[in-house]
Formats: structure tokens, C-alpha cells, sequence
């Protein structure tokens, strides 16, 4: 079994996205960490103090440690931001500004 | 923060120094503030002088105590936006490098130099490196704990004693009696509330600022850097709204966004016509600041006294009594040189400055 | 505000909020519903998102019947036009507004659009409901914050509305009620799950069972968890508590222990569980925020309503988990109750008394027993060893947090904060609040956290000005049209 089985997803078609350059495929409506998840990544920034990776926490956009750069916009909450064909995903370092 | 300071310097001069305060440590103003040590907005006169040799103190302080406190000699970079406004700013500017201040003009080509995402257009500034900045909060902290003062934290003043002869002789708080010879009134914002406890007044009015902090960026704004027309609302006795920007990043990430001034008594709640404004100022001297979103607001209340300068000094209505508070906005930078002074005239010696224009009964003579 | 009908915000499309706005609407209120997610429902009723095609949704849900319900209610006032539901808007501040004499309290709603959140609209109205539901307690303990520990409910999020889990081991551990559907949940998706470590003591249970028993529908429901933990073949281990998790960048296995009757860990009863996951909770907080910036008062962590869902400032109703924990039975019930009294007071008029006011009564105190049995080990701070991060955001350690206290003078959570920064960082402490405060033995006080989110300094620098691009599209809506709104669903 896995979830789109059990509840008999017939999702849409597929369409790629970016992940530091390299293409992967994602389900429509699925957000960044879904999208991440299903990809078997789980972790896409590290912080700003000591460097250390982050993912999903909350998955409800409260924690804030999801952050990502998606588009070229920092700091962007995965569990929120639900994916568009195209999209440029990047991981993150420290604030997510360039410097 | 200014009674750490006094509790350090009384300390240090022999003193055995009880903090009583009745929040916790940086409980007030302290830790609402930026942590400002400023020359540059102050015009010769008293004030610049004690902002000088508050300067020396905590770069003495700074010695040991640098990391801990934050201590960042990022230095100040005011700006005009207009020709009229940048010939305003060199003349101060001139006056208190006659005062002992550095003050550097800054040409507008210049700028971008100091401050590269400044917005383009501006006249022109001057550069104050003497400014500098502390963390506050930590700042008392890690001044309290040198002094060695014992800290009666929660502890609330409800009297201040005195004898037959009518001196001081110490406080009653709500968990019982402390007898000393001297009580000093750091009390900041509630400082006019201490002193009537000792049947004295002292007309300590709040005037509420609010700060907005953004999410922490790399150092894209190097110094503090403020628009010319800050220091007019310093010095200005309305009470109605004023908003000057004042922007500064920080070591720990994130952008500091200033000042607002308003007398509304202590109304804490969020006042969104503020913020807009500072958001506004900031904005418009950082256009970059438009996409940066902001994290938080914090508030806090600026002890004024009606000539804007502090209370110093023992007060001849209450021997025995000294007030070190009523300094405004400025009572961070303020502070180390506030307590050097309270501890020599507690120690009985001269003040390393005339503390004539601090005197704490100065008003009630006016009025009679 | 007088022209047409009365213009009610509701803030939250959970279970409380759609309860409400359902309420409202049907007796004569303009609704305009406002909700962070692209879908109504809240966390409750969190779906797969609609391009995943789910045709059996309730394979994820429980009292589905309740959510088709809310669901056509909400379909058949939109289709009216009574209501108005604004998705994807994450609101940051509630300004009282309108305050000129006479005019009665006025209120501008302010959100960001989008998952983006880079632009901001304002919303005007009569009155204002919050129903702004809660989030997920965690406490920390080493290695909280390996990639692969994820919240019990970020992980059920992660399930319902992505279709996707957070790997094919999993462990789930804390204390609460949502443990179970959580653990059930991820095994039905085809997750191993390894065990569900729960610090609750069933002999608490036993003691609270007169007042559990008063709530037939959640025992039968407790009842039908068991059994699926069964037919899950999912290792129980009551009395049980998180030690650590471990791992290399990621998560790889957690030491569990067992729990002794003084709240501490038995020695010798460590065990190591490999797993690519885990998912860990403790309860719930109410989100508090915008009642804050309203200045309604605040009782500890909930926000203070009467009978009829008031809070203390004029024109502000609350309803559901912000007032306090307790479910979605007891927010449809407060959001019902609240939503009748709102459009009463707008229409001048008292409400009649409503029938949920013994469901409300009924399911609080259900919860009240409930929060009882379900309790954080006592001594969980023992476990939070010195390097661990407590401060997610800013990465505080537990020790700078102890020192703070010890070494620096800090007596209250507000202190800490600042001698520490735990809290001050992109989450505003909503994570690490509890935590501080458990470490620190502080008291756990609203904390101000103005804005609700973070706002881009472009919008804040406008909003609410005499340009904003307001939302306030009221004239598009005929005001008294005679379509006949259906009968309220709850209860």
C-alpha cells in the first residue's frame, strides 16, 4: 500500500521541476516538501549558526524550518508553496540571502 | 541598564550594592531598546559631554566584556536627502567636532562606499565613527553580575525611608526592609514614580518608541545610518507622532528599524499607523528593505524629563537620595558614564563633570 | 458599514470556522470566510490537493459525513453569495477600526495573499470571529532537529494533503489523543511503523474514565484506534518516552525508555528503534496572536469568551481551538454557537439558546479529563542534555538557556529571550516557548507576537493606507437577496 493508493488517487498528469538544476517529476498540487518527500530528499537548508541540515517540522507553515529559495525567492516555506511546472527549487544556506 | 551601571561603579569604588528592581533584570526600557551608544545625535552642550565619557567607559568595559554584551564600534552615518539638509547636517556636525566628536563628511559619490544599498539621489552625510552599539538586555546582565550586587529581582519599592532628620535610610519593598545610607533612583520611565515614594518629584514622562526587526540578511547595513531630520525630533517637545528612520543591522542577522516618538502613556498595544511609518522611512533610505519581510515589533517607553536631559545627582529635597535616570532614548550609551558619576558623588568626591544641568530638583524650581 | 448587511469576518475555515460561518450566514450576516489554506476544512479536514485526483478521501478521515455536510453548506452559500471564502490569505494583524462615535466597533482584516505572501489586501467588517485553531506542542530532546523528526501532525499534514510520508520506517512518540490517527494513518499509507511510544499511564485512564465515558462518540472512536492498532500490528509501548534520536544528517534510529510512576526514566530500559522517521507531539497550543494584537484578553494560553463566544472586546467573537484544546467536536459546537450569537448581536437582537451548548459542555468536559490523562513525562527537561538546540530558529542551546537563569538573573520567559534570542528568530518562539518555559520553570505567558507573519516591509509601509488596495467589495454582493440559505449542519 502506499497514500495515493488508499485513497485511489488518479492524479493528473506529471509535470518536472528543478532541484538545484536537476529535473525531477511532481504530482499536480503537490507542495515543495511534498514534492521533495516523494523524491525521498528530506532536507533542503542549512542553518545560519552552525550549518546543520532542516526539513519538514511542522508541516503546517508554522516553524519556519522548511525554509527554501524557490524562483530566486529565500526563504519560502515548503509545506506552503504549492509547486508550477518550471519551478526553480534551490537549497539553502544561512539566511538565504546571498551575500 | 542604568542601574547596572551604577551598581558597577558603586562597586567598584567599595561600595556593598543591593539591585532592587521589581520585574526581572532588563525588564523596563533596557529591553526594548536598540542599545544605542551615540555621539552623533546630540548637539555641545551636557549631554554630548556625558555621551563622550560614556563612550571611554565602555570601551573600557569592552576590554573584558565585548563578546558578551554584543560591543560593535559599527560607527554612525547620517544622511541628507537635499542640498539645504546636508549644509544643516556639516554645520552641527561642525559644532561637535569642536566638542570632541569625530565627525566625517561623506560625499555623495562617496555613499555607496560606506553604505552600498543605500538609495541613490542623497545628498550627502556624515560619517560618526565614535558610535557604537551594545545588546542591552545582555549588557545589564553581564554589568550586574560584575558588579557583585546583590539582585532583588520581583522585588517591588513601595517607600523610600527616612530618618527623623528627614535622610534617606533606606527602602520598603513588598518582602520586607532594606537599610542603606543612599538610595539611588534608577527607575528609568518609573523613575518619577520612585522619587514621589520619597516625596520629591521628578516629572519622568513615558514617550513610547517602537522598533520593528526584520529576518536575519548577511550585513547588508554596516553602520546605523539615519536621516538628518532624527536629530530634530530628538530634541522636539510635541507629543504627537514623529518618525524619523533610523536603520541599522546587527551581529546576530537581523535589521533594526526606528524611531518613532509619541507621548500615549504607557498604552503597549500594537499601533499599526507606527509601524507603517517606520516601514515607510526605511524603505525609502534601503529600497532593498521593500522585500525583506519584517519578523516582529517591540515597544517600549523612553523616560523623558521636559529639558530632555537627564537627572543626576543627589537631590538637596532628600539627602541621601540620588537619581541616575530620565535619560530618554539615550540611557543605553548613557548609562556608563551615569553611574561613574553617581558612584564618585556617593563616594564623596568631585564628578568628572559639572552635573549642574542634571540636577534632579531643577524643575520644581521653575515652576516656583 | 451600514449599508447593506452586516459584514462578519471569520478568520480560520477549520471546523470552528466553517461552523461559524455557516451559522452566521444563515441568519442574514455577509460572511467572509479568510483562510490561510488553499482549501477550506483546517487541519481537521485536510484533503489531497485536487490535482492528486483522490476519489476516496475518507480513506484519510474519520466523520467524514460531518465534512460533506460543512462542505455543501459552504458550497450553497457561496452559490448564494452570503458567502464569501477568501483561500490563501494569511492574515497578519486585525486593526480596530471605524471607532468614530456612533459608528459601533469596525475592523480591517489584514492578510497576505498566496503562499508567496509578498502582497497585502485588507478586508473590512462589522465584527470579527477567530477561529484560529492551534499547532503542535513538541519538547525538545537530542536530535530533534535531525531531518526525519517531524511533528505527529506535520507528518498527518504531510499525508492528507501531499499524499506522501516521511519514510518507509517510522516511529511515533509524545503524548495525546492524536498520536493514534496519526501512527494508524501512516501504517494504512503503507509505513512500517516500528512502535507508538506513549507516556500516558492507562491506569490514568481507568481514573478518568467516568468523565471519558460522558463522551460515547470518542470512546467508541478510542475504542476503534485500539483496534486498528491491532490490525496495524503496531507495537504499543505505553509509559514510554523518547530519549534521543540519532543519526548523520539524518534521522536513523531514536533511543526510547521506559517511564518509572515518579515521571523519570528507569534506568536499564533504553532501547534503540532504527527508522528513517519519527513523529513526535505533545499536545497542542492555541494560536493566540490576533487576539493579542485586538487586546482581548488572554488566560493563560486561551483566549478568554463567554457563553456565547464573546471575548472581551466589543465585536470580537472566538471559537474552537483558541480558546482552548479540545477537538473538532467542541470547535464545530463553539464555532455554531459563536456564529448564531454574532449574527444576533449585529442584528441588535440576543441569540436563542442553542443546542450545542450541551455539546460544548459536554466535549470541554471531555477534554478537561482528557488533558489529565495525556501528560508530558514529568521530568522530560532531564533528557534536554546541555548542547542540545532548543531554539530552533536561532539555535539556542539548552544550556545558554539554563545559564540565563542561573548566571544572568533571568526569572521569566521574556528575560531568557532576550539574554538568549530563544524565540526571536522566524518562528517568534511558537516552537520553543513551551520548552523554555518547562527548562526554565518559568511561566508560560502569551507571548506579543506582532505581526501574526512575517510581512515584506514594502506591504507593511502600505497597508492600510488611504491607497491600499482594499478587498472591500461589498456592493458586488445584492444585499437582502431572498435565497433561502440551508439549515445550518451543526449540530
Amino acid at each position: 500500500m502506499n497514500p495515493l493508493d488508499l485513497v485511489r488517487a488518479e492524479p493528473g498528469p506529471a509535470f518536472t521541476v528543478t532541484l538545484d538544476g536537476r529535473t525531477i517529476d511532481v504530482l499536480p498540487g503537490r507542495t515543495v516538501a511534498a514534492a521533495l518527500w516523494a523524491e525521498g530528499v528530506t532536507s533542503w537548508r542549512t542553518t545560519r549558526g552552525t550549518g546543520r541540515p532542516r526539513g519538514v517540522f511542522c508541516g503546517i507553515g508554522v516553524c519556519f524550518d522548511c525554509l527554501v529559495t524557490v524562483n530566486d525567492r529565500p526563504n519560502q516555506r515548503a509545506c506552503l508553496v504549492r509547486l508550477a511546472p518550471g519551478d526553480a527549487i534551490r537549497t539553502q544556506e544561512g539566511t538565504g540571502h546571498d551575500d | 541598564m542604568v542601574g547596572a551601571a551604577c551598581a558597577l561603579y558603586a562597586a567598584r569604588e567599595g561600595f556593598d550594592v543591593t539591585v532592587v528592581d521589581r520585574g526581572p533584570v532588563a525588564g523596563g526600557t533596557t529591553g526594548a531598546g536598540e542599545g544605542n551608544l551615540l555621539v552623533s545625535d546630540k548637539a555641545p552642550g551636557p549631554e554630548l559631554d556625558l555621551a563622550l565619557l560614556s563612550g571611554r567607559l565602555w570601551a573600557d568595559l569592552a576590554e573584558e566584556y565585548a563578546q558578551a554584551v554584543e560591543y560593535e564600534a559599527k560607527g554612525g552615518v547620517v544622511v541628507a536627502s537635499t542640498p539645504e539638509g546636508l549644509s544643516a547636517l556639516e554645520t552641527f556636525a561642525e559644532g561637535q567636532r569642536a566638542a570632541g566628536v569625530l565627525a566625517e563628511p561623506v560625499a555623495a559619490d562617496r555613499l555607496h562606499n560606506l553604505e552600498p544599498y543605500l538609495a541613490p539621489g542623497l545628498a550627502g552625510a556624515v560619517r560618526y565613527p565614535q558610535d557604537t552599539q551594545v545588546m542591552p538586555a545582555l549588557a545589564a546582565a553581564h554589568l550586574l553580575r560584575a558588579s557583585g550586587a546583590r539582585l532583588l529581582t520581583g522585588h517591588t519599592v513601595t517607600e523610600v525611608l527616612r530618618g527623623k532628620d528627614g535622610s534617606v535610610r533606606g527602602v520598603r519593598t513588598d518582602r520586607g526592609e532594606l537599610h542603606a545610607p543612599a538610595v539611588v533612583n534608577a527607575a528609568g520611565t518609573w523613575g518619577g514614580a520612585v522619587a514621589s515614594l520619597a516625596g520629591v518629584t521628578l516629572p519622568v514622562l513615558p514617550r513610547r518608541g517602537f522598533v520593528l526587526v526584520t529576518e536575519p540578511l548577511p550585513r547588508r547595513v554596516r553602520h546605523k545610518v539615519y536621516a538628518a531630520d532624527y536629530v530634530a525630533d530628538v530634541a522636539s517637545d510635541s507629543a504627537a507622532l514623529q518618525t524619523s528612520p533610523v536603520v541599522e543591522g546587527t551581529a546576530a542577522g537581523p535589521v533594526l528599524i526606528g524611531a518613532s516618538r509619541e507621548r500615549v502613556g504607557f498604552d503597549r498595544s500594537f499601533s499599526l499607523p507606527v509601524v507603517r511609518e517606520l516601514a515607510a522611512g526605511a524603505t525609502r533610505l534601503f529600497p532593498f528593505l521593500a522585500r525583506v519581510r519584517a519578523l516582529r515589533t517591540y515597544l517600549g517607553f523612553r523616560p523623558y524629563l521636559p529639558d530632555h536631559l537627564p537627572a543626576i545627582g543627589p537631590d538637596p529635597r532628600a539627602p541621601g537620595l540620588f537619581h541616575a535616570c530620565g535619560h530618554e532614548g539615550a540611557g543605553i550609551g548613557l548609562s556608563t558614564g551615569t553611574g561613574r558619576l553617581i558612584a564618585q558623588v556617593l563616594a564623596g568626591g568631585r564628578p568628572g563633570l559639572d552635573l549642574t544641568p542634571f540636577r534632579p530638583d531643577r524643575f520644581s524650581e521653575e515652576a516656583v | 458599514m451600514t449599508d447593506g448587511p452586516h459584514r462578519l469576518a471569520v478568520i480560520g475555515a477549520g471546523p470552528a470556522g466553517l461552523a461559524a460561518c455557516l451559522a452566521a450566514a444563515a441568519r442574514g450576516v455577509q460572511v467572509t470566510l479568510i483562510d490561510a489554506a488553499p482549501e477550506a476544512g483546517g487541519q481537521f479536514y485536510r484533503r489531497p490537493a485536487s490535482g492528486l485526483g483522490a476519489r476516496r478521501p475518507s480513506a484519510l478521515h474519520h466523520r467524514w459525513s460531518t465534512w460533506s455536510r460543512l462542505e455543501q453548506g459552504l458550497a450553497a452559500h457561496l452559490e448564494a453569495g452570503t458567502v464569501e471564502h477568501l483561500p490563501d490569505h494569511h492574515v497578519w494583524t486585525v486593526e480596530r477600526t471605524g471607532q468614530a462615535p456612533g459608528a459601533g466597533p469596525g475592523f480591517t482584516v489584514h492578510a497576505l495573499i498566496g503562499p508567496l505572501q509578498e502582497r497585502s489586501v485588507a478586508v473590512r467588517a462589522d465584527a470579527v470571529l477567530l477561529a484560529t485553531g492551534g499547532y503542535e506542542k513538541v519538547l525538545p530532546f537530542p536530535g530533534w532537529t535531525l531531518p526525519g523528526v517531524v511533528t505527529a501532525g506535520g507528518a498527518q499534514a504531510m499525508l492528507k494533503g501531499g499524499l506522501v510520508v516521511p519514510g518507509r520506517r517510522a516511529v511515533v512518540a509524545g503524548s495525546g489523543p492524536l498520536l493514534l490517527p496519526v501512527a494508524t494513518g501512516l501504517s494504512a499509507a503503507g509505513v512500517e511503523v516500528a512502535a507508538l511510544v506513549e507516556s500516558l499511564d492507562p491506569r490514568r485512564l481507568s481514573r478518568a474514565a467516568v468523565a471519558l465515558a460522558s463522551a460515547p462518540g470518542k470512546a467508541v472512536e478510542g475504542a476503534l484506534y485500539a483496534f486498528q492498532l491491532l490490525r496495524h500490528r503496531i507495537p504499543f509501548l505505553p509509559r514510554h518516552t523518547v530519549v534521543e534520536a540519532q543519526g548523520e544528517g539524518h534521522l536513523e534510529a531514536v533511543t526510547v525508555a521506559a517511564l518509572g510512576p515518579d515521571g523519570r526514566v528507569r534506568p536499564g530500559t533504553a532501547r534503540s528503534i532504527p527508522c528513517e522517521a519519527f513523529a513526535v507531539g505533545h499536545g497542542m497550543i492555541p494560536h493566540t496572536d490576533l487576539a493579542e494584537a485586538l487586546g482581548c484578553r488572554v488566560d493563560g494560553v486561551n483566549v478568554s469568551v463567554d457563553d456565547e463566544q464573546r471575548t472581551d472586546v466589543p465585536g470580537v467573537w472566538a471559537a474552537g481551538e483558541t480558546t482552548g484544546i479540545g477537538g473538532a467536536e467542541l470547535a464545530l459546537a463553539e464555532g455554531h454557537i459563536a456564529g448564531r450569537s454574532a449574527a444576533a448581536r449585529l442584528h441588535g437582537t440576543a441569540p436563542d439558546p442553542s443546542p450545542a451548548a450541551r455539546v460544548r459542555t459536554r466535549t470541554r468536559r471531555f477534554a478537561a479529563a482528557l488533558d489529565t490523562v495525556y501528560r508530558p513525562p514529568l521530568h522530560w527537561a532531564d533528557q534536554v542534555t546541555d548542547d542540545t538546540v532548543v531554539c530552533r530558529c536561532e539555535e539556542v542551546t539548552a544550556g545558554r538557556v539554563r545559564e540565563a537563569v542561573t548566571d544572568l538573573g533571568a526569572g521569566d520567559l521574556r528575560t531568557v529571550k532576550l539574554l538568549t534570542r530563544a524565540g526571536m528568530g522566524w518562528c517568534q518562539g511558537r516552537i520553543c516557548e513551551p520548552a523554555v518555559a518547562g527548562l526554565t520553570g518559568c511561566e508560560q505567558t502569551p507571548a506579543r507576537r506582532m505581526p501574526a507573519r512575517p510581512v515584506p516591509l514594502g506591504e507593511l509601509a502600505r497597508a492600510g493606507a488611504d491607497d491600499d488596495e482594499s478587498h472591500d467589495d461589498g456592493n458586488d454582493h445584492a444585499p437582502g437577496r431572498d435565497t433561502q440559505p440551508p439549515k445550518p449542519t451543526h449540530p
